[in-house]
């Protein structure tokens, strides 16, 4: 079934595909697909409205390639079954790259048309993991961190900068420790240059924690990445510095807080922490916002700065492309970093936006500081 | 073996303090037939005097170890106080009334005192200073024992021997065992019963700021919910070892502690519960009155 409906895409794909090459003069078209009516217009709306300020911009400064930018706006109300009606009259409308969809659900119905036609996709606030980890959707790339992201930048700095190789997972038995700590342990499995010695639940509230602590120690682990909020990971990471361990503690942003170090104190000193990365002195965001206001007459909304920045870095890959073309933007999007309100980004192999979402921090002389 | 080791220390510091808490427990059982819910706060509010009065000696620049002995006075003294306070308010008038309406009664206690301190102090876990200085000759063992262990540990040896002592041979611990054998009884033969009872929740109360006050200590931080997971291990532990029974408390402290301690290390901190509940169950189908508790014989 899935076979043939991809054929049947593919067949629509090449009939677009044929009337392709753009010829100059003609505008660039960015669609936009989100909810712009219904309960959660309130996401569409101010993306949407981002997207604008970003082309406006762009036109003010000559468009791109010498041509002008155009969008085309679609509604799919954040539901898959009209999702796929959006992304059908996006494609056929010409449209050379998309910012959207807003919901992880409707993102994920369209993404089969949106590849059978080669167009790039980006989301400014789809977060489910699998869209781009599953390797099924090359054409799609995010704004956004995924809701695995924190996991992600834990491993990759235990296993990358730290160098560890033997890891300890702790986390606290609740939805957020658990969820995490999960994803961090597929990751460690994954990427074949660590293992998991160790993957533990541990009681919040629990008198001590010296035999939990006792387990790492006798596992080897040198790193723990502990998912769980402050209260438990101060009582580990003391328990572990008083029975002289000194590995390495990774955790993540309900850890990142100034209660922990008002209460673990000296054994705080060391601790890596994952937490959101702080935009809001980026001048360029400060800039955007202001622009928002006046041109809106509205407070920023939610996604507009991740959408705003997902039609600048779409546009920017065209014009470092110097083409349309599916492959080239594509090149172009992964290897080239663009100034964002969000910072500056680029796009790693599956699509996750580079220098979004989450930074490493670490406690130095009684405060996180960002690494 | 080592690791055997490590495990069964720690198991057996987490005895202790539930040891410590469980005496409360256990006594006043044995002496109104009556739960009290709120020995967990009293803990807890043990442990808060304690680094109130630490923070302020601090200042004064007092060496550690008449820190800690002065906030654990304090903590005791204070901790007594309500102790005996909460008798006279919560439970003394109920003396004579159906057994729910105390238990009841307890509860709100405990709920009293736990907001009470939420509101006077804070929501927040507050850092709790280390009274307990690391020992230098302890170095090459401290990642299997470390300084305030064994103090936790040699405080609770002392506070077992001394409570012995009293009720062996002291008068009011001869009136307490009397007491509890038949409180009519013994009003009959003149004992004052009124003062066993508050003597009872005093000591109770004394040992549970101890208890407080060194597990606070040890893991560095306190907030006004820690009396209420403290409490229901402690009474567990009090009931495994059959409600009561002085001893038996803390036995079945001992083996609480061992038991989360030995699951966690050698099959899963994930099942530390299920190991210590499914114990308790257990012990209580094959020996309904706890490990070292008497079945009671009716009284005609």
């Amino acid at each position: 079934m899935k076979i043939t409906l991809n054929l049947v895409l593919s067949a629509i794909a090449v009939v677009f595909a044929l009337s392709g090459p753009v010829n100059a003069g003609e505008t660039i078209k960015i669609g936009f697909a989100g909810s712009l009516s219904g309960d959660l217009a309130s996401y569409g709306l101010p993306a949407l409205n981002g997207v604008k300020l970003a082309v406006e911009e762009i036109n003010a400064n000559g468009g791109i390639l010498g041509r002008t930018v155009e969008i085309l706006a679609e509604d799919d109300v954040c539901k898959p079954e009209i999702a796929t009606n959006t992304a059908t009259k996006l494609v056929s409308n010409g449209v050379h790259v998309v910012v959207g969809h807003i919901c992880s659900g409707a993102t994920k119905a369209s993404l089969g048309i949106y590849k059978a036609a080669n167009v790039i996709v980006m989301s400014p606030s789809a977060t489910n993991p699998a869209l781009t980890q599953s390797g099924d959707y090359p054409i799609f790339y995010r704004t956004i961190a995924s809701d695995d992201a924190q996991a992600r930048s834990e491993v990759d700095f235990a296993v990358n900068v730290l160098k560890l190789k033997k890891i300890a997972v702790i986390h606290d038995k609740g939805d957020y420790g658990k969820g995490l700590a999960e994803y961090a342990e597929n990751f460690i499995t994954k990427s074949g240059r660590a293992e998991v010695v160790l993957f533990e639940g541990v009681t919040p509230g629990a008198v001590d924690y010296s035999a939990v602590v006792q387990k790492i120690r006798r596992k080897k682990a040198d790193g723990v990445i502990f998912g769980g909020y402050h209260p438990e990971a101060s009582k580990i990471v003391m328990q572990m510095r008083k029975k002289r361990m000194k590995i390495f503690f990774i955790s993540d942003d309900g850890v990142k807080d100034e209660t922990f170090i008002k209460v673990a104190r000296k054994y705080a000193e060391g601790v890596y922490a994952t937490g959101p990365r702080d935009v809001s002195k980026n001048p360029l965001a400060v800039s955007v916002t202001e622009k928002y206001k006046k041109s809106f007459g509205k407070e920023i909304g939610v996604f507009s700065l991740n959408a705003y920045s997902a039609a600048q870095a779409l546009l920017n890959g065209i014009a470092r492309a110097g083409t349309t073309d599916y492959v080239a933007v594509s090149k172009a999007l992964k290897n080239e970093y663009v100034e964002t309100p969000l910072g500056r980004i680029s796009f790693d192999e599956r699509g996750d936006a580079i220098g979004v979402g989450f930074s490493m921090y670490q406690v130095q002389n009684g405060e996180y500081v960002e690494l | 073996m080592e690791y055997f080791l490590e495990l069964f220390l720690g198991g057996m510091t987490r005895g202790s303090i539930y040891a410590l808490i469980a005496l409360g427990y256990t006594m006043v059982y044995g002496i109104i037939g009556l739960i009290n819910f709120a020995h967990g706060e009293i803990y807890m509010i043990g442990a808060f005097t304690a680094l109130i009065t630490a923070s302020v000696l601090t200042i004064f620049g007092l060496n550690p170890f008449a820190i800690l002995v002065l906030a654990g006075l304090a903590a005791v003294v204070y901790s007594s106080a309500y102790g005996f306070t909460i008798e006279k308010v919560a439970y003394k008038p109920l003396r004579n009334a159906p057994r729910l309406s105390p238990l009841i009664s307890a509860i709100g206690m405990s709920i009293f005192l736990q907001n009470y301190v939420l509101l006077a102090q804070t929501s927040d876990f507050m850092p709790f200073p280390n009274l307990i200085p690391e020992f230098a000759f302890m170095e090459p063992w401290a990642h299997i024992i470390g300084s305030s262990e064994i103090v936790i540990l040699a405080v609770t040896a002392v506070a077992m021997v001394l409570l012995t002592l009293l009720i062996k041979f002291t008068r009011i611990g001869k009136a307490m065992r009397a007491t509890a054998q038949d409180r009519k009884m013994a009003m009959l033969v003149g004992v004052n019963i009124n003062r066993v009872i508050s003597v009872t929740f005093i000591i109770g109360s004394s040992l549970a700021a101890i208890g407080g006050l060194l597990i606070a200590s040890h893991i560095g931080q306190i907030n006004f919910y820690i009396g209420f997971i403290a409490g229901i291990k402690a009474f567990t532990a009090a009931v495994l070892g059959g409600i009561g029974s002085i001893p038996g408390a803390v036995l079945g402290s001992f083996v609480l502690g061992w038991t989360e301690s030995f699951a966690t290390g050698y099959i899963s901190s994930d099942y530390e519960d299920v190991f210590a509940f499914s114990l308790l169950v257990l012990i209580l189908i094959f020996r309904p009155a706890g490990i070292l508790g008497r079945s009671e014989s009716k009284k005609v």
